[in-house]
């Protein structure tokens, strides 16, 4: 491909245009660019190649040599340690566990967050824009404050270790973000739309329900997969305000790192199948991921 | 996209008052039920928190007792403590900048080829998964062992491409050898050689298995007249011992690439190295010299670094860090370069600018509100910084690895000093206060339109 580009107009072109000289320099250099690109590419993708090769080894293999073996001995890949992984009862109890806490989290941040965005951006009461800018500066308080706090407020309602101790936790700092979002986008709706729809005579519900929030869907979107994301990779949160039955799978995995070697056979393929909804989440939704993530990095 | 509408101009007409005041003249409980919700998470769940992290970072361990600001010396006097805080300044200070330097670099050159697109997917695809997940491929990564960690099987290659490795760990003297320990691990001869002679130079103790693979039957070496010929070999035979003893015999293995000296007065004369069946040949240069075999030949093979060792964990860590965000700095990057005025990268190029020219006094002028942006975002998230530290610092070197976010932890909920853990809270909301009071200064602005 490079090589036509730079060496078949070469002949007549224009007199003025760069000498033979620098279009060889920028041929190397652009091949220079490619072979640095692919060095790097590969670099990325290696370790999670080694992590999917090494959870298709058997234990004993993995404690023989290391993952490239399968190149050159294909026969070692085996499905062994996932059949074992899905009659593990801990490992598929964790993530479903994991969806439970994920699923409502994004669900709550999502409507809680568009009411109160709607409200920053389009009722009137007195001090809104400070109120507003108040929920702005919580954007990025770190969970860290709020740990030794929330677990000795949940202790005292009982709902230490429980689900909704975890969902709860997640909607409170998920929400900052999707007020600040929702917030700036509703505030963009053209104002002749919603007095159309108010001359038709909708009330504010209405008007929120049928008008605001269909408009609402790429900030939607974009809130929803950050919050998703966010809340299934979560490992701290959960790490301190669940118990043995309400861990998501990231706890349960945690446990087994402090013996990594012996433990490879439930890590590697449990790592595996935690990251398999956020890569499918994410080859499918890469622009609203992509956009969420922009916005969102504060966190 | 997400930030940018507060951004833009007001898109409604110059003549509309631009106030989003209500449609429908809402009355004030309506907004207060839409409010309600959201207020009372945020009060209960981070308001509340922060005044109570702040009022319990100065009582004691029990929370009965004042304890002044005990807790905030702990900070900056505990040997523990001081190390997490340590790492914390490494971290902020290198994370960020390298993460988005590289991100500079992808997206400048992903311009520059047609598959950029799934180069950055590539590159972007470990924002999607947990920092769990990404721990341990990164333990799978750095494991010390050169046969089973990615990162020592590379680094081994590479040193050993560069630097002669040694073949022949623990080799040593037999029975009745002709050699004799020279100090330092080399062996030496006995007796001087002279031109003519043949010299076996026998020794035992290299596990079969690491033999190098080129090694072949050992062949006793033909004498010649001006030269001194030998044979260098592992001098052991399967099953039955030393065989002959000093001998070569049939099943026995030379050592090849073995490294011979000829040591005349204290100083080497001539060198030779053995061929894949154990032979070599000196020239007359050695008559009367004693034949050494250095040290090289039987230090212990180079295992690679110790990535998750105290020295290297911190660093290591980084590196897996970078790998997670540098994808981040680069989509944001790329966002800016494609709002840039592609015009005055032309007018500076037909002016005869190169492409380094170019890049220094344009493009990175041009992006410094982009990277300012990326890079205190990431600080800020550095500073949070737990799961890939809680992860991959085996328990050997986590207190070297040690961060703030992680000693907050331990603090709080293993070490029950929940005194200490709320100054470490409160010393990391601090911290974050200037971007809080820049966040807000700039949507003050916006939202006052």
């Amino acid at each position: 491909m490079s090589a036509t580009k730079a060496g078949a107009p070469a002949a007549p072109s224009v007199g003025a245009e760069p000498s033979l000289g620098s279009r060889l320099s920028q041929w190397v250099s652009g091949g220079l660019v490619r072979v640095f690109l692919i060095v790097i590419g590969l670099f990325w993708l290696v370790p999670t190649i080694g992590l999917l090769l090494a959870s298709l080894r058997t234990p004993r293999d993995m404690a023989a040599d290391g993952w490239w073996t399968v190149f050159t001995e294909p026969s070692q890949l085996t499905f062994g340690a996932y059949e074992t992984l899905l009659k593990n009862d801990d490992i598929t109890g964790s993530l479903l566990n994991t969806v439970c806490i994920t699923v409502p989290a994004t669900v709550l941040v999502v409507v809680i967050g568009s009411l109160a965005g709607y409200a920053f951006a389009w009722m009137e009461f007195p001090g809104r824009d400070w109120w507003f800018l108040a929920v702005v500066g919580l954007l990025v308080v770190p969970v860290q404050v709020a740990l030794i706090p929330i677990a000795e407020l949940f202790g005292s309602l009982g709902i230490f270790g429980s689900l909704t101790g975890v969902v709860l936790f997640h909607v409170g700092f998920g929400l900052p973000f999707a007020v600040f979002l929702l917030r700036n986008f509703f505030a963009e709706i053209p104002r002749e739309l919603l007095e159309a729809a108010r001359l038709d005579g909708a009330g504010e519900l209405r008007l929120f329900v049928r008008v605001v929030m269909p408009l609402a869907g790429p900030a939607i979107a974009a809130l929803g997969i950050f919050q998703f994301l966010w809340v299934w990779n979560d490992m701290l949160v959960a790490l301190i305000f669940t118990d043995s039955g309400s861990q998501p799978i990231t706890v349960a995995l945690q446990t087994q790192v402090r013996q990594f070697g012996n433990n490879i056979d439930v890590l590697a393929p449990g790592a595996f199948i935690s990251m398999v909804i956020p890569l499918v989440v994410f080859f499918a939704f890469q622009r609203q991921f992509v956009s969420g993530v922009m916005a969102g990095a504060v966190k | 996209m997400a930030s940018d509408p507060a951004v833009g101009a007001p898109k409604a007409a110059p003549t509309a008052p631009k106030s989003r005041r209500s449609v429908t003249g809402t009355r004030r409980t309506v907004a207060a039920l839409f409010l309600l919700p959201a207020l009372v998470l945020l009060g209960a769940l981070v308001v509340y928190p922060i005044g109570y992290s702040v009022v319990r970072s100065f009582y004691d361990q029990s929370g009965d007792g004042f304890a002044g600001i005990d807790n905030y010396r702990a900070l900056f006097t505990d040997e523990g403590i001081r190390t997490a805080l340590k790492n914390n300044i490494i971290w902020v200070v290198f994370a960020p900048t390298v993460a988005t330097a590289l991100g500079l670099v992808f997206a400048v050159l992903t311009e520059r080829v047609r598959w950029g697109t799934a180069f950055k997917l590539v590159v972007f695809m470990p924002m999607a998964i947990s920092m769990l997940a990404a721990g341990i491929i990164f333990r799978l990564v750095y494991d010390q062992d050169p046969d089973k960690g990615v990162a020592n099987a590379v680094w081994v290659g590479v040193h050993d491409t560069f630097a002669e490795s040694s073949a022949f760990p623990k080799a040593h003297p037999g029975r009745e050898s002709p050699l004799e320990p020279a100090g330092g691990g080399a062996f030496i001869t006995t007796g001087t050689v002279s031109a003519g002679d043949t010299v076996t130079l026998p020794l035992v103790g290299v596990a079969p298995d690491l033999m190098p693979d080129g090694a072949k039957p050992a062949a006793a070496a033909k004498p010649e007249d001006d030269r001194i010929t030998g044979t260098t070999w592992q001098d052991f035979t399967r099953g039955e011992g030393v065989g002959a003893l000093n001998r070569v015999d049939a099943s026995e293995l030379g050592y090849p690439g073995m490294r011979i000296e000829a040591v005349r007065d204290g100083k080497v004369v001539e060198t030779a190295t053995a061929g894949a069946d154990g032979t070599f040949s000196l020239s007359s240069k050695a008559d009367g010299a004693r034949l050494r075999l250095p040290a090289s030949n039987f230090a212990a093979p180079y295992n690679g670094l110790d990535w998750l060792g105290p020295s290297l964990v911190t660093p290591a860590i980084i590196g897996s860090y970078i790998w997670m965000w540098a994808g981040f700095a680069m989509v944001l990057i790329a966002a800016g370069l494609a709002g840039m005025p592609r015009e005055l990268l032309e007018a500076a190029r037909v002016d005869g600018a190169n492409e380094w020219q170019v890049f220094r006094r344009i493009t990175v002028p041009l992006l410094a509100p982009v990277l300012a942006v990326v890079t205190v975002t990431l600080m800020i998230n550095v500073l949070k910084v737990f799961d890939l530290v809680f992860i991959i610092a085996p328990g050997s070197s986590q207190d070297d690895a040690n961060v703030l976010a992680l000693e907050l932890y331990r603090q709080g909920f293993s070490a029950d000093q929940p005194g200490i853990a709320s100054a470490i809270a409160v010393f990391l909301l601090l911290l974050v206060i200037p971007v809080m009071w820049f966040n807000v200064r700039r949507l003050r602005r916006e939202v006052r339109r």
